[in-house]
């Protein structure tokens, strides 16, 4: 009784601190009441929807929606100036530099080698990245899919990684694999010579896709997840009273009912590989050489970082990345709907 | 000891164990190892001394070389375990080491020196935690200025976040209006924007509004999100309108129902768009390195990527301001992790 008592007591103080704290912001929100009854009483609850709808839509408007349109102005323009009004008119020039290139299949031949060592380096990136996660965030999905003592336990094992931030993974890991760090460690144990991983072209180039494969499937693992436990049980039911073997289990239920969830998890991932940045800009830098520069880092550094920076050519760089990232979205809308539809007929 | 065996690795239905069983747990483990140990080993490496930090191979706790101060030497000198060449141990402090000789002197008797082969001797070594890693950045860099950066972005984005967003959904969801459709539109069509594709124009336009190398510069292009809308207006959909109009009857006004009855309700949803919102400022990295170029103004993502970027990286700093950074994310991980896990798999959104 007295425990229950005290916990009353403790919740009924809580309570009037919370109440409190809320006072001036009472007060604040009675003293906006006045004028908005104004508002409401002169342009009627047409104005109110279009008084709650402006703070939203007017930072989409400054900082999304016009960055998005000046953005082809700026791609049409050259110099380093920075304000739009400041800059020259150059057409398609930008576009034409980015584009010039004696062999496509060979980045040293173009005009802007870099641009193009960066986008074969995110196509091998997104290729060796996506098809890696889905296998790891699938075969995670099926395991904590299973009668599993402390599940929710697991389950928050795999999701840990996804709320670090880019930069401490980014350090995390470049502590791990430098020359006394811990892998060199593990491997010393079964006599190998230490070695600096991240100096390695080849080496670096796996690091950035196993790091970002860690930090992020615990996310799409739970998305898969979801669309498991959707899957009706009494088919799996059926299975085993009929014995079926847990791999065809797999491949005549699991799979085809999962298909429409996996398409929109591939396109999930596909969208931010072709982004990526964050994790690898401080883990390796984009280097050795510019064996792990991906195209995100390379609008950065020509954009801001450079010695010469070139905003004109940034910007078109970004813009067909926009593309690339547009027509992903569209195939993603595209199957989501295609899902939906499916569901609805059944 | 068989019975105790039997009883750990006994199965529902008293059925045997299966191949996937095994694949099961092996996956697990191997996963708790692979997702935990990373962080578990920064944070162990960020109490070691510098010293301890080029060891190779490395322990798992920070361990120190015991030193001690001897009668007629500046410094304090190493200790050491000596097997001696008559075959009895000592312990002796190190003067200097010229190749595979080490000249030595026992602390009690400063006069003597000893001069022994370095394969004889052996480190005494004690376990010490380094907690100059965690006081020095604190005083000698700015380190408490990006804390306190960090903390005022995160803490002013959310807010905003939270009121505006709370607004938009409101209006997207409970009038009807011309433009609702084309509305909800326009702020789904920006989640296909991301930052990387409008960077440049983005910081002129920042620039021009005298907001760069400004905190606000980094709050608020940031704080219209269309996820944070998304997930509010679902929520206040399944409001009923007759709680709206009961108010309307008792000559509420719409700003008075918005705050005292949509904001309550919509409680739950607005928590988690607290939380979501709460980890991405405090791990938003691009556009704060785009926009603060003084150093008084990095956040702390901004300055441990810098100050691990220079060519002698202090580790043991880093280390341990890494760790700190980390701290929030882990609060949030260990106590709301179920919020987030329910809340990304409703939406699919992150």
């Amino acid at each position: 009784m007295a425990e229950i008592s005290r916990q009353t007591s403790q919740r009924r103080i809580g309570q009037s601190l919370g109440e409190t704290a809320m006072v001036p912001v009472s007060l604040a929100m009675g003293l906006i009441d006045a004028p908005l009854r104004w508002v409401q009483k002169t342009f009627g609850l047409g104005g109110m929807a279009a008084f709650f709808l402006l703070p939203n839509m007017l930072i989409f408007g400054i900082f999304v929606l016009l960055p998005f349109f000046i953005n082809f102005a700026y791609s049409m323009t050259g110099g380093t100036a920075l304000f739009l009004s400041d800059r020259t008119f150059v057409g398609v020039d930008q576009y034409a530099r980015l584009f010039d290139c004696a062999n496509y299949l060979n980045p040293n031949t173009c005009a802007e080698d870099t641009f193009w060592t960066a986008v074969s380096n995110t196509g091998w990136f997104v290729i060796l990245q996506v098809t890696l996660m889905i296998g790891f965030s699938l075969v995670t999905a099926l395991i904590l899919n299973r009668e599993l003592m402390a599940r929710s336990f697991w389950r928050a094992v795999f999701f840990f990684p996804v709320l670090l931030s880019p930069v401490v993974v980014g350090l995390i890991w470049k502590w791990i694999l430098q020359r006394q760090g811990l892998l060199n460690f593990g491997l010393f144990g079964f006599g190998f010579e230490p070695h600096v991983w991240l100096n390695d072209r080849n080496w670096a180039f796996a690091a950035t896709v196993g790091v970002s494969i860690w930090a992020h499937m615990g996310f799409y693992t739970l998305i898969i997840l979801a669309g498991l436990q959707a899957i009706p049980k009494d088919l799996y039911e059926a299975a085993e009273m009929d014995g079926t073997r847990a791999m065809r289990v797999f491949t005549r239920i699991t799979l085809p009912l999962l298909m429409p969830n996996l398409l929109v998890v591939i396109v999930l991932v596909l969208i931010r590989a072709v982004q990526i940045f964050d994790e690898v800009y401080v883990l390796t830098g984009g280097g050795p050489g510019t064996s792990t520069l991906f195209v995100t880092q390379y609008i950065y550094e020509t954009g801001f970082a450079a010695q010469l920076r070139n905003p004109g050519l940034a910007a078109a760089a970004s813009i067909l990345m926009g593309l690339v990232l547009v027509v992903l979205t569209l195939v993603q809308l595209g199957l989501s709907r295609s899902r939906d539809k499916k569901g609805a007929r059944k | 000891m068989s019975r105790a065996i039997e009883f750990l690795f006994r199965r529902k239905g008293g059925k045997g164990w299966h191949w996937t069983d095994i694949v099961t747990w092996v996956w697990l483990i191997v996963g708790l190892f692979v997702m935990f140990g990373p962080a578990v080993w920064l944070t162990a490496s960020s109490f070691k001394s510098p010293a301890a930090l080029a060891e190779f191979p490395p322990t798992i706790l920070p361990y120190v070389t015991q030193k001690v101060t001897v009668e007629g030497y500046d410094k304090p000198l190493d200790l050491y375990e000596v097997t001696l060449e008559d075959g009895s141990k000592a312990t002796l402090a190190e003067i200097r080491r010229i190749g595979t000789v080490s000249q030595m002197v026992d602390p009690e008797k400063p006069a003597e020196i000893v001069k022994v082969n370095i394969a004889k001797r052996t480190p005494v070594r004690q376990m010490s935690f380094a907690t100059e890693n965690y006081t020095e950045p604190f005083t000698h860099f700015d380190f408490v200025r990006y804390l306190w950066n960090s903390v005022f972005v995160t803490v002013t984005a959310t807010l905003i976040t939270l009121v505006v967003n709370s607004m938009a959904a409101f209006a997207l969801s409970k009038y009807e209006f011309r433009g609702r459709t084309f509305a909800m539109l326009l702020i789904l069509a920006t989640l296909m924007v991301p930052l990387s594709v409008i960077m440049v124009p983005l910081y002129s336009i920042v620039s021009a509004l005298g907001l760069f190398n400004n905190l606000w510069g980094v709050i608020l292009p940031t704080v219209a999100t269309p996820t944070g809308v998304f997930i509010l207006r679902q929520y206040m959909l399944t409001i009923p309108d007759e709680l709206l109009d009961a108010a309307r009857m008792d000559k509420a006004s719409e700003w008075q129902i918005y705050w005292r009855i949509i904001l309550p309700l919509t409680a739950p949803a607005l928590a988690v768009l607290a939380i979501f919102s709460v980890v991405w400022r405090w791990n938003d990295f691009l556009w704060p390195l785009i926009v603060l170029s003084r150093k008084e103004l990095y956040t702390l993502q901004v300055g441990l990527s810098i100050y691990s970027g220079e060519l002698n990286v202090q580790w043991h700093f880093i280390l341990a301001m890494t760790v700190v950074t980390m701290i929030p994310v882990v609060l949030v991980f260990l106590f709301l992790q179920r919020f987030i896990t329910t809340g990304i798999a409703g939406t699919g959104l992150k």
